[in-house]
């Protein structure tokens, strides 16, 4: 089960990398898909490995990915 | 396209940062792998956490990359002529004491056109915080040398290298009186998140130095790669000493750069000063002024 969920927009990304390579669990990888402006946004491949840390978040700087909190209990967004 | 590309329908939660941002003016149009995006996500997290009130805040900022800044909050933002930020926004802080005044620009406006403004609103100490974002370089006008580009880099002002000794603004601002000085790289988000929380309960005058990637001038004429190469780069070079004496925490193109807290120290603000000196020469004549209310 796992602790976080990652949200992305993927028409805002610009692709440059951050959140692939600072993600402390490595949980998402660049796309080979393109949005509308020819860039590769990210995708989750291990969404499982999730923290909900939102670093990704911090780093990102077109606002374009946000992690949250999963409570277990409820299966759900904290 | 892989489904989780698209934005998932039973995931209500929006981007904590979002009310803070002018939606409808994304996506921005700093180039990719530029860092001026990630210090706006720093500072609007700097305000959920400090819980300040945003009808009380005002953001000034100039002309230049990081300009574009006062164009993309939700905030009562203002976008003035090149270098007169700090000028703009001290009119604001003196029409307007109970207003928190933010000066967030880019290190050519605020150092080399506004370096004169800066220098007196510290010596002043004018209660106003700024945020300076440095590129190393002139970036919205095609990659000229600035007062901050470090030694034997390249720039399309100087093909064979830049041969001047630049500018090390944590000493400028402290020599001149600045009461909280710090440091931070684009890849230290949380502690930058930290600074400005910390700025905010400051009284004075207080500055805070982000070194951003400038991937399509900086990095590129000098053969560093892109934005990402950029953070590895301030990850492995960077060196976390607060307190450090802000005489040794120059930098230059490959070295160490030096990152923290360094000056955090009480001086009596401007107003403070003028209440005062008026107290005391006119007595009971002086009188507050009023508070101002806009409706």
């Amino acid at each position: 089960m796992p602790k976080g969920r990652v949200s992305i927009v993927v028409e805002r990304c610009k692709a440059c990398g951050f959140c692939v390579e600072f993600c402390p669990t490595h949980v998402l990888a660049l796309s080979s898909a393109f949005n509308s402006k020819g860039y590769h946004p990210p995708h989750v491949v291990h969404p499982e490995k999730c923290s909900g840390c939102d670093l990704c978040g911090m780093y990102c700087p077109d606002f374009a990915i946000f992690a949250t909190k999963v409570d277990p209990a409820k299966g759900g967004d904290k | 396209m892989p489904d989780s590309l698209i934005n998932d329908p039973v995931n209500p939660a929006v981007n904590p940062v979002e009310p803070f941002l002018r939606s409808d003016r994304m996506p921005s149009i700093w180039c990719p792998g530029c860092g001026i995006g990630t210090t706006v996500n720093s500072f609007a997290r700097a305000l959920i956490d400090s819980k300040i009130d945003l009808q009380s805040l005002a953001l000034v900022s100039g002309i230049g990359c990081t300009g574009r800044v006062a164009g993309y909050v939700k905030l009562d933002s203002f976008h003035t002529t090149h270098g007169r930020a700090i000028p703009f926004a001290t009119g604001l802080k003196l029409a307007n004491p109970k207003l928190n005044v933010i000066v967030y620009s880019g290190d050519g406006d605020l150092s080399a056109i506004g370096g004169n403004h800066l220098i007196h609103a510290a010596r002043r100490n004018i209660d106003l915080k700024v945020i300076c974002v440095n590129n190393l370089i002139y970036a919205m006008t095609g990659g000229q040398t600035a007062p901050t580009t470090p030694e034997h880099s390249t720039t399309s002002t100087n093909p064979y290298g830049v041969f001047e000794p630049a500018f090390n603004l944590p000493h400028l601002v402290e020599a001149a009186g600045a009461v909280y000085v710090a440091r931070w790289t684009t890849f230290h988000v949380r502690q930058l998140t930290r600074s400005i929380g910390e700025a905010f309960q400051k009284k004075g005058f207080s500055f805070i130095e982000v070194i951003s990637p400038c991937p399509t001038l900086y990095q590129r004429r000098n053969k560093m790669g892109d934005g990402l190469d950029a953070m590895k780069f301030y990850k492995e070079k960077s060196k976390v000493r607060n307190g450090a004496p802000t005489s040794e925490v120059g930098l230059t193109m490959t070295g160490e750069i030096v990152v923290g807290k360094f000056v955090d120290r009480e001086r009596p603000d401007y107003q403070t000063l003028m209440r005062a000196q008026y107290a005391e020469s006119l007595g009971e004549r002086f009188v507050e002024q009023a508070e101002m209310v806009c409706s």
